[in-house]
C-alpha cells in the first residue's frame, strides 16, 4: 500500500523487548528472502540518553547493540532542525530506521525549525566547527557538551574540528578521515558505556585509515562501565571537563 | 466518547454492602466480626469464595493505619517530587492500597511478592520502614537499596519482596521463577507476581503462565487493574478487559480491589488454590488517584468527575471507616487522630530521611559484578584514569 510504519517507543531503555523483532526480523527480511520482502520502510522512534534525574531506566543509550545489525540503519539528531530533516529522511528511505531521540533537548533545545518539508541526508556527517588541531567527533545531545569544550580549548590556544556523525551506520567515514588527516588527532565522546560502544569502532576504523597520519592516540571520552546511576549520573557523564582534559593531553602527547 | 462514558459508569458501580454488616458490635479486640464483600466475586474455571469475610476490630483498625499511612506517604512524595527533592521516575500508589494490605492480611512474609515500578507501598506492606523508602526516593544511603535504586526498584529480601522492577511486565516471568523454587523446595509458599492492566497484554506473561501451570507452580498473578495503561483506557487497549478470564486454561478471580476484606479473602482463597492445583489469576478492579507517574497529571484522559466519584463512592480508606463506624470500633475523632498521627510520623521520617547522606561516591563502581571480578571500569579518558572495580 505504500504506506510507512513508523513505531514510537516510548523510552530507548524499553526497546529491548522488541530487540529481536527489529534485529531478526525487521533488519535482515530483505536479505533472507532474496529481495522478495522487506518491512515496508519502518522508522523506530525512541528517546534516549540522560536528562539529568532518570535513572537506570530512563536514561540509557543503546545505539550500539544496533550498529552491529547489517540491514538497519541507526540515525540520531543533534537540535530540532536536524531532527525534522533527518526524520523525514528516515521515514521516507526504504530501510528500516532506528531513530534516537535525545530526551533531554525535548524541553532544552529552542530553534526555528521551517515549516516546509525539507530533509537531510543520511550517512553525512558535518562539521559544525572548524579546526586544525584535533578533530572531535560525537552525535546527539553530546555536541553540545563537545562544542561547550572546543570553545573552552580556544582559549588555550588549541583549535577543535568537531563533526556531528549524525548517521551511525552506515557513518560517514570519508568525512570523518578528510578531518583526522587534516588535524593528526582524534576524540570521540558518547554517552553510552565506554567497553563495546560505538566510539570503538569509530577509533579503529581512523586508526586503520589514517595510521601515519595520527599524532596521538585516538582519545574516547564516554560513560562509565556501570549502569546508568540514579543520583550519581554526573560523575557517569562525558562532561565537558572531562572532554577538555582529554583535549589536552592528545594534543599534547 | 460514549464509550468512555460507559466505562467511567462501570467503573462507579454503586457498593454500600460494607455498611449493612450484620454482626453485632463486640468490644473484645480480637472477636470475629463477619463483614460481606462489596461485590460477588466473579470467577473463571472456578467457583469463587464466598463474600462473607471474617475479620476482626483489630485487623479493621490496622487496615485504617495502614493505608492512611500508605495515603499520606505518597502524597507526601508527590510534594517532595515537585520540590526537585525525589529525582527519577515516581509513580505513586494513592487509591490502590487496599490491594497491598488486603494481601499481606492473607499471607505471611515467608510468601513471595513481586511487582512493577509502583512499589512503594507495597514495600510498605512487607514491613518496610518509612525512612527506609524516603531515603531511597531521595537516593540516600539509608534506603531500602542504598540510595542505588530510586523510586522503582524497593526491595526487601528478608521479608519476600523481590521488587520493585522497571520494565512493563518483565517481573512476572521472574515470580514464576520465584514459584518455581518454591515448589522445587517444597517450602509450601506461594508467590503473588503483580502487574497492572497495561502489562496485561504483554506477551512473556502468556509464557510464563503457560510454564507455571504445565508444572502447577504456586504462583498467583495479580493484576492490578486501574482501568489506564500510562494514558491508554482499557478498552483502547485490551481486547478483552476481563483480565481474570485471561488465563485460558489458568483460572481467575474478579476482586473488588478497593474493598481490603474482598482482596483478603480473594488472596486467601487463591493461596490454598496454588498449593493445591497450580496458578490462578487475581484481577484487582482498583484506581490510581494520581496520573501514572510525575510527568502525567492524571486528568488529560480521564474526567476530573470520573476522579471524584471513585474517591466518593469506592475509596478503600472510607470504606474501611465506615465499617469502623457503623461497628462502633472507633470514633470519627479517634480516626482522625489516627490520621494526624500518621502525618507526623511521614513528617518525621522525612525529616530524618533529609539526614541520610548520599552513598558514598566509590558507591557508583559497586555491585556492578560480583566483588573481586576484576573488571576495570575506565574513566574520562581511557588511557588515564582507570580503576577496579571493587
Amino acid at each position: 500500500m505504500g504506506n510507512r510504519a513508523i513505531a514510537e517507543i516510548q523510552f530507548a531503555d524499553y526497546i529491548f523487548p522488541a530487540f529481536d523483532q527489529i534485529v531478526n526480523e525487521a533488519a535482515k527480511f530483505r536479505y533472507r528472502s532474496g529481495n522478495q520482502f522487506n518491512c515496508g520502510g519502518l522508522t523506530i522512534r525512541a528517546p534516549y540518553g540522560a536528562v539529568g534525574h532518570g535513572g537506570h531506566y530512563h536514561s540509557q543509550s543503546p545505539e550500539a547493540f544496533f550498529c552491529h545489525v547489517p540491514g538497519i540503519k541507526v540515525v540520531i539528531p543533534r537540535n530540532p532542525q536536524q531532527a525534522k530533516g533527518l526524520l523525514l529522511s528516515c521515514i521516507r528511505d526504504p530501510n528500516p530506521v532506528v531513530f534516537f531521540e535525545p530526551k533531554w533537548l525535548y524541553r532544552l533545545a529552542v530553534e526555528e525549525v521551517p515549516e516546509k518539508d525539507y530533509m537531510l541526508p543520511l550517512s553525512e556527517a558535518e562539521v559544525i566547527r572548524e579546526g586544525s588541531d584535533i578533530t572531535l567527533v560525537g552525535w546527539g545531545a553530546q555536541l553540545l557538551i563537545m562544542e561547550q569544550a572546543c570553545v573552552e580549548a580556544e582559549k588555550d590556544g588549541i583549535s577543535c574540528e568537531l563533526i556531528d556523525l549524525k548517521t551511525l551506520i552506515p557513518w560517514d567515514k570519508e568525512t570523518v578521515e578528510a578531518s583526522v588527516n587534516k588535524t593528526g588527532r582524534l576524540l570521540v565522546s558518547h554517552e553510552a558505556p565506554i567497553t563495546g560502544g560505538f566510539g570503538a569502532e569509530i577509533s579503529a576504523s581512523i586508526v586503520d585509515r589514517c595510521f601515519l597520519r595520527l599524532e596521538a592516540p585516538v582519545a574516547r571520552v564516554c560513560g562509565l562501565d556501570t549502569p546508568f546511576p540514579l543520583v550519581f549520573e554526573p560523575f557517569y557523564m562525558p562532561t565537558k571537563n572531562k572532554i577538555l582534559d582529554a583535549i589536552k593531553s592528545t594534543v599534547g602527547y | 466518547m460514549a464509550q468512555l462514558t460507559r466505562r467511567s459508569a462501570k467503573l462507579l458501580e454503586p457498593i454500600s454492602a460494607a455498611v449493612s454488616a450484620t454482626r453485632h458490635l463486640t468490644t473484645s479486640s480480637t472477636s470475629p466480626i463477619t463483614v460481606e464483600t462489596s461485590l460477588p466475586f466473579t470467577g473463571h474455571k472456578i467457583d469463587p469464595p464466598s463474600r462473607s469475610v471474617e475479620t476482626t476490630p483489630q485487623e479493621l483498625l490496622t487496615f485504617f493505619r495502614d493505608m492512611a499511612l500508605m495515603r499520606r506517604m505518597e502524597i507526601a512524595a508527590d510534594s517532595l517530587y515537585k520540590a526537585k527533592l525525589i529525582r527519577g521516575f515516581c509513580h505513586l500508589y494513592d487509591g490502590q492500597e487496599a490491594v497491598s494490605v488486603g494481601m499481606e492480611a492473607a499471607i505471611t512474609k515467608k510468601d513471595c511478592i513481586i511487582t512493577a515500578y509502583r512499589d512503594h507501598c507495597i514495600f510498605l506492606g512487607r514491613g518496610g520502614t518509612l525512612f527506609e523508602t524516603f531515603a531511597e526516593l531521595m537516593g540516600r544511603k539509608d534506603g531500602c537499596s542504598k540510595g542505588k535504586g530510586g523510586s522503582m526498584h524497593f526491595y526487601k529480601k528478608d521479608s519476600g519482596f523481590y521488587g520493585g522492577h522497571g520494565i512493563v511486565g518483565a517481573q512476572v516471568p521472574l515470580g514464576i521463577g520465584l514459584s518455581f523454587a518454591q515448589k522445587y523446595n517444597k517450602d509450601e509458599n506461594v508467590t503473588f507476581a503483580m502487574y497492572g492492566d497495561g502489562a496485561a497484554n504483554q506477551g512473556q506473561l502468556f509464557e510464563a503462565l503457560n510454564m507455571a501451570a504445565l508444572w502447577d507452580l504456586p504462583s498467583i498473578l495479580v493484576c492490578e487493574n486501574n482501568h489506564y495503561g500510562m494514558g491508554t483506557a482499557e478498552w483502547r487497549s485490551a481486547k478483552s478487559p476481563s483480565y481474570f478470564k485471561r488465563g485460558d486454561y489458568a483460572p481467575g478471580l474478579k476482586v473488588d480491589g478497593m474493598d481490603a476484606l474482598a482482596v483478603k479473602q480473594a488472596c486467601k482463597f487463591a493461596k490454598e488454590h496454588a498449593l493445591k492445583n497450580g496458578p490462578i489469576i487475581l484481577e484487582m478492579d482498583t484506581y490510581r488517584y494520581h496520573g501514572h507517574s510525575m510527568s502525567d497529571p492524571g486528568s488529560t484522559y480521564r474526567t476530573r468527575d470520573e476522579i471524584s466519584g471513585v474517591r466518593q463512592e469506592r475509596d478503600p480508606i472510607e470504606r474501611i471507616r465506615k465499617l469502623i463506624i457503623s461497628h462502633d470500633l472507633a470514633t470519627e475523632k479517634e480516626l482522625k487522630d489516627t490520621e494526624k498521627e500518621v502525618r507526623k510520623e511521614v513528617d518525621e521520617a522525612i525529616a530524618k530521611a533529609k539526614e541520610s547522606p548520599l552513598p558514598d561516591a566509590s558507591e557508583l563502581f559497586t555491585n556492578v559484578h560480583v566483588k573481586g571480578f576484576g573488571v576495570e571500569a575506565f574513566g574520562a579518558d581511557r588511557k588515564e584514569l582507570r580503576a577496579v572495580l571493587p
